[in-house]
């Protein structure tokens, strides 16, 4: 019932754990059996292991929170070698999130997955480009689509972009990631966002920004994930403060033909699995056959 | 690891800002492992941390200084009302293995897992507390050998925990406060290289070691505060203080 099947691969529903959110799912696998999920996005991997930021990493807002994490991970090759086959053993889709400071990075790390296990590989560009002063390579769709146009030419495997929020124009982001080759967006990323110190008269954060994700910001992620969907032909990942069953097959009537759950697994540890079920019923009660049947209803 | 809703048996202020809060709830726990609490459903989205405090067989205690949202909305909990709780959670110390004389030195709220480990470490155990004016969470403590210090000079020595405390009587320090304290605790025990343990607090948000937001910083890298902590060894932390 809440089966689909992408780019040849099986999902058992369509709930994926967000990259970041999750680990490489040894934690969550502790509380509950994890292999009941769609799939899981790795924690951001780069080329080589990130002790990620300094200083706060996180603060709680209304309905959300920012975190400054800064990519922290033990790298491509430990990820390979040491989480990998842990993950490929829970029996879901594996998705490596794949992050970098530049073009070079991004494909050698592209390579390295490539030859991997994973299934899937998720590409995140709103990393800062550490060559061109910073600045996010999910901003500028011209800049975004040179990172997917050389990172496409290395890899086989289905190539999904993760977009920023961000960016100058979603829809106009979106279709220059297709048009350079990817099989699927997943959106959105956390937005940009900041707090400040009133006592300390200071930014909360070293980096001064921050990224906001939970319920807050749903509805404007609930827009972007709908237009995007009316204007590529490719499969989209719907995701951004996705809480209960209800956001979900809200994202999926939007066009998404899978979710991802994130800061949701921090309000209630169980959010995935709630969702699966919640999806269940609701497909049942609502008297639908299949989720297929309301994936871009709306 | 457990995720479950327990009755509060008691919620008292014990102290200004201080509350103690009772759960009735079975666990296996260690001291220095903390839970995961929730007594609201919408705001904040997040569980907070608090170690333990106390423990009986059907029932589970923590001692919180209210601080923001959430410490608020727990303060105004009231007998029998439910709280979510995940855990327990983060190393621990198995305290029975230690041997020898133990030094606990803690500071303000700091001083609440401290005052477990002091009931269950059966070597012999000295108490420094330290604390701005009011004393509180020393009543499971009356046979122990205690030194409390304000800085007011409401109760004690005036001054701070660390004028008094003299690392050459011990064979293990374990301390939990404030980064300032911590950091001159551990200056004080680098001299006569006493082993010394650290407790770390840190904001939370999946407590379980996913998200990576309590990040401790350690001579091997950045460290989990709730997978790889609370507990860590004088010697691998870095304090910035």
């Amino acid at each position: 019932m809440l089966e689909i099947t992408l780019w040849g691969k099986k999902f058992k529903n369509p709930v994926i754990a967000a990259s970041g959110t999750f680990g490489f799912g040894r934690e969550y696998n502790e509380l509950y059996d994890v292999s009941v999920l769609g799939g899981i996005a790795t924690k951001g991997l780069t080329l080589k292991k990130r002790e990620g930021n300094e200083g706060e990493r996180c603060y709680e807002t209304a309905g959300g929170m920012l975190n400054s994490v800064g990519l922290q991970n033990p790298g491509i090759d430990y990820f390979i070698e040491n989480e990998l086959t842990f993950m490929k053993s829970l029996n879901t889709v594996i998705i490596a999130n794949l992050s970098g400071g530049s073009i070079e990075e991004y494909v050698k790390g592209a390579e390295k997955l490539d030859k991997s296990d994973v299934d899937i590989i998720e590409l995140n560009i709103s990393c800062p480009n550490v060559k061109e002063g910073g600045m996010n390579f999910g901003i500028k769709s011209k800049v975004a689509r040179e990172v997917v146009r050389e990172v496409r030419k290395v890899v086989e495997k289905p190539l999904v972009v993760k977009l920023s929020p961000n960016a100058e124009d979603i829809v106009d982001m979106a279709v220059s990631c297709v048009e350079e080759g990817a099989d699927g967006i997943s959106l959105v990323n956390t937005f940009k966002a900041m707090a400040i110190d009133i006592y300390k008269r200071k930014p909360v954060f070293k980096n001064v920004f921050a990224g906001l994700s939970g319920p807050s910001i749903k509805p404007i992620a609930l827009r972007m994930v709908y237009e995007v969907s009316k204007a590529v032909d490719v499969p989209v990942i719907g995701l951004g403060g996705i809480r209960d069953y209800k956001d979900a097959i809200e994202f999926m009537m939007a066009g998404a033909s899978l979710v991802q759950v994130g800061t949701a697994n921090f309000i209630n540890p169980f959010a995935c699995i709630e969702i699966v079920k919640g999806m269940e019923n609701f497909l049942k009660v609502q008297g639908i056959n299949s989720i297929g049947e309301i994936i871009g209803i709306v | 690891m457990q995720y479950k809703s327990l009755d509060v048996l008691e919620n008292v202020m014990v102290a200004e800002n201080i509350y103690k809060l009772t759960l009735k709830g079975e666990y296996e726990v260690k001291p220095g492992q903390f839970f995961m609490l929730k007594s609201w459903e919408d705001e904040p989205i997040l569980s907070r941390p608090f170690s333990i405090y106390d423990k009986g067989e059907d029932y589970i205690s923590f001692l919180y200084e209210v601080k923001g949202k959430g410490t608020e909305k727990l303060s105004r909990l009231k007998k029998e009302d439910k709280v979510k709780v995940l855990g327990p959670l983060g190393n621990g110390m198995d305290v029975s293995r230690i041997k020898g004389k133990v030094a606990l030195i803690g500071g303000g709220i700091g001083i609440a897992p401290l005052a477990y480990f002091a009931k269950k470490i059966e070597a012999d155990v000295d108490i420094y507390f330290g604390f701005r004016d009011e004393v509180y969470g020393i009543e499971n403590l009356r046979n122990k050998e205690l030194f409390i210090t304000t800085k007011s000079g409401r109760v004690g020595y005036k001054g701070y925990v660390t004028d008094i405390f003299n690392p050459f009587d011990y064979n293990l320090v374990i301390t939990c406060g404030p980064l300032v304290m911590m950091n001159k605790v551990k200056r004080i025990c680098e001299k006569t290289a006493t082993p010394l343990y650290l407790l770390m607090e840190s904001k939370m948000a999946c407590g379980i070691g996913a998200c990576l937001v309590c990040a401790c910083k350690t001579k091997d890298g950045m460290r989990r505060v709730c997978k790889d902590g609370p507990i860590f060894k004088g010697e691998e932390v870095v304090l910035d203080a």
